[in-house]
C-alpha cells in the first residue's frame, strides 16, 4: 500500500486536489442556492413557497448520480458541452443545496419568534429584521450541520468518477487498473479520503459538544 | 413528444420496472441487515465496555467517513485480489450493509444519548436493573428520536443503490442507461422516468416516517 502511495503520488495528489476543489466550489454554491430556497420555503407568498418546497423535495428524493448524469449526458445534447468536473460539481451543488435549504430553514425556525416581533416593534421592516436579526442567529445554529454537509460533499464528490471528473476516486481507479493491485490501491485511496474527512468529523463532534 | 411515446414502450417500461425491483430488493435486504448490525454496534458503543466500545467506535468512524462508492469498489474489485470473489448482488448488499451499519450505529447511539440522563437514574432508583431500565424506559424514548434520522438514512440508502450501477448491478439506473445507450432520443425520457420512479419510492418512505413519528409521539 505504501509503495502505491509513493509511486502514484502525483496522480493521487492531483485527484485529492480535484476532490477538495469540487467540494469547496459545491459548498459555496449550495450555500447560496440553499439559503435562497430556504427563504422561498418560509415566504408568505403561496407560489414562492410552493416552488421552494418542490425544489427541496425533488432533489432530496432523487439520487445524486441521476442529477450528475443529467448534467453530463443531457445538457451537452441540448445546450452546451460540459466537462466531467463541471458537470459533477454542478450536480453536487444542486443536490446538496436541497439539504442545506432544509438545514437553514430549520435554523431560521429555531430562532425564537419573539426576536422577530421585537425587531419589528422597534421599527425594522420584515426584510431588515430577517437579514440583520434572525439570519445571523440562524447561521450560528446551522454551523454544525453545515460542517457535516461538507464532509458529505467530500464523500459524495466521488460521484465525479462516473463522469471522468479526475477526482480522487477516478484517479484511484486509474491506478488500480495500472497496478492490478486493486485491494491495496483502494486502501490507499481510502486513507487519503480519511485525511480529509476524519479530522473534520472529530472537529465537528467537538464543536457540537461545545455549542450544546 | 414522439420520442417520449416511443421511449415509454411497454418493453422499456417493463425493463425499467425490473430494474426498480432489483433496487428495492437490494435496498430492503441492506436495510434489514444494517438495522440489525448497526443497532447492535450502536448499543455496544454506547454501553462502554472497556476497549471493545472504543475499537467499535473507531471502526464506525472510519467507515462513516469513507465514500460508499469506494467501499463498493473495494468489495467488488478489491476483495478478489485478497482471494474472495463475491457475485454482483451479494457484493452490492455487502458494501451497502457495511456502510449503512456504521451510519445506523451512530444514529442509534446518539438517539440513546439524547434521552435525558435523569430517566435512567429515576428508573434505577425505582429498583429496575440496568437492562430493564434500558429496555422499558430508555429505548422506547430513544426510538422516537431515532425514527426521522433513520428513515432519511434509509432514503439515502435507496438513492445510493444507483451507485452500484458501476459494478453492473442490474438496478434501475443501470437499466435506464442501457435503454438510452441504444437510442439517444431516449435520453431525456429516461432521465424523466428515473427522477419520477426514484422520487415515488423515496418520497413514499419519507411520508411513512412522518405518519409513524406522529403516531409514536401521540
Amino acid at each position: 500500500m505504501i509503495n502505491i502511495l509513493v509511486r502514484y503520488w502525483p496522480e493521487l495528489w492531483s485527484g485529492l486536489l480535484s476532490t477538495l476543489g469540487s467540494s469547496l466550489l459545491a459548498l459555496v454554491g449550495s450555500l447560496i442556492l440553499g439559503t435562497l430556497f430556504a427563504f422561498m420555503e418560509i415566504s408568505s407568498h403561496r407560489w414562492v413557497k410552493f416552488i421552494g418546497r418542490v425544489y427541496v423535495e425533488v432533489f432530496r428524493n432523487i439520487p445524486l448520480l441521476v442529477v450528475t448524469m443529467f448534467f453530463y449526458v443531457v445538457i451537452p445534447m441540448f445546450i452546451a458541452k460540459v466537462n466531467g468536473f463541471t458537470a459533477g460539481t454542478i450536480g453536487l451543488t444542486i443536490y446538496t443545496s436541497a439539504f442545506i435549504a432544509e438545514t437553514v430553514r430549520a435554523g431560521i425556525e429555531a430562532v425564537d419568534t419573539g426576536q422577530m416581533e421585537a425587531a419589528r416593534s422597534t421599527g425594522l421592516t420584515y426584510t431588515q429584521a430577517m437579514v440583520q436579526i434572525i439570519f445571523p442567529q440562524a447561521i450560528k445554529i446551522t454551523i454544525p450541520p453545515l460542517g457535516n454537509q461538507f464532509i458529505n460533499l467530500v464523500k459524495n464528490s466521488s460521484v465525479l468518477a462516473f463522469v471522468a471528473g479526475f477526482d480522487l476516486m477516478y484517479q484511484g481507479n486509474v491506478v488500480a487498473a495500472t497496478t492490478f493491485n486493486t485491494s491495496d490501491t483502494y486502501l490507499a485511496v481510502g486513507l487519503m479520503y480519511l485525511i480529509l474527512t476524519l479530522p473534520l468529523s472529530y472537529f465537528m463532534r467537538y464543536l457540537e459538544k461545545r455549542l450544546a | 413528444m414522439h420520442n417520449f411515446i416511443q421511449a415509454y414502450s411497454w418493453l422499456n417500461i417493463r425493463y425499467l420496472l425490473e430494474g426498480l425491483w432489483v433496487t428495492v430488493e437490494v435496498s430492503v435486504l441492506s436495510i434489514i441487515f444494517s438495522f440489525i448490525i448497526g443497532g447492535l454496534l450502536g448499543i455496544l458503543r454506547y454501553v462502554k465496555i472497556k476497549y471493545v466500545s472504543a475499537i467499535i467506535g473507531f471502526v464506525i468512524d472510519i467507515i462513516r467517513n469513507l465514500p460508499l462508492l469506494l467501499i463498493l469498489f473495494f468489495t467488488y474489485f478489491g476483495l478478489p485480489n485478497l482471494g474472495f470473489k463475491p457475485e454482483v448482488i451479494p457484493a452490492a448488499i455487502l458494501a451497502m450493509t457495511v456502510f449503512e451499519s456504521a451510519m445506523v450505529a451512530e444514529i442509534i447511539r446518539s438517539g440513546i444519548v439524547a434521552v435525558d440522563a435523569g430517566q435512567m437514574e429515576a428508573a434505577r432508583s425505582n429498583g429496575m436493573t440496568y437492562v430493564q431500565a434500558m429496555w422499558h424506559i430508555i429505548l422506547p424514548q430513544a426510538i422516537r428520536k431515532m425514527i426521522p434520522p433513520l428513515v432519511s438514512q434509509f432514503v439515502s440508502l435507496i438513492k445510493d443503490t444507483s451507485l452500484a450501477t458501476i459494478i453492473m448491478l442490474p438496478e434501475l439506473m443501470y437499466h435506464a442507461q442501457i435503454i438510452y445507450g441504444q437510442n439517444s432520443n431516449y435520453v431525456l425520457p429516461m432521465f424523466l422516468a428515473l427522477a419520477v420512479l426514484y422520487f415515488i419510492v423515496c418520497y413514499a418512505l419519507s411520508l411513512l416516517s412522518r405518519v409513524l413519528e406522529k403516531r409514536l409521539s401521540a
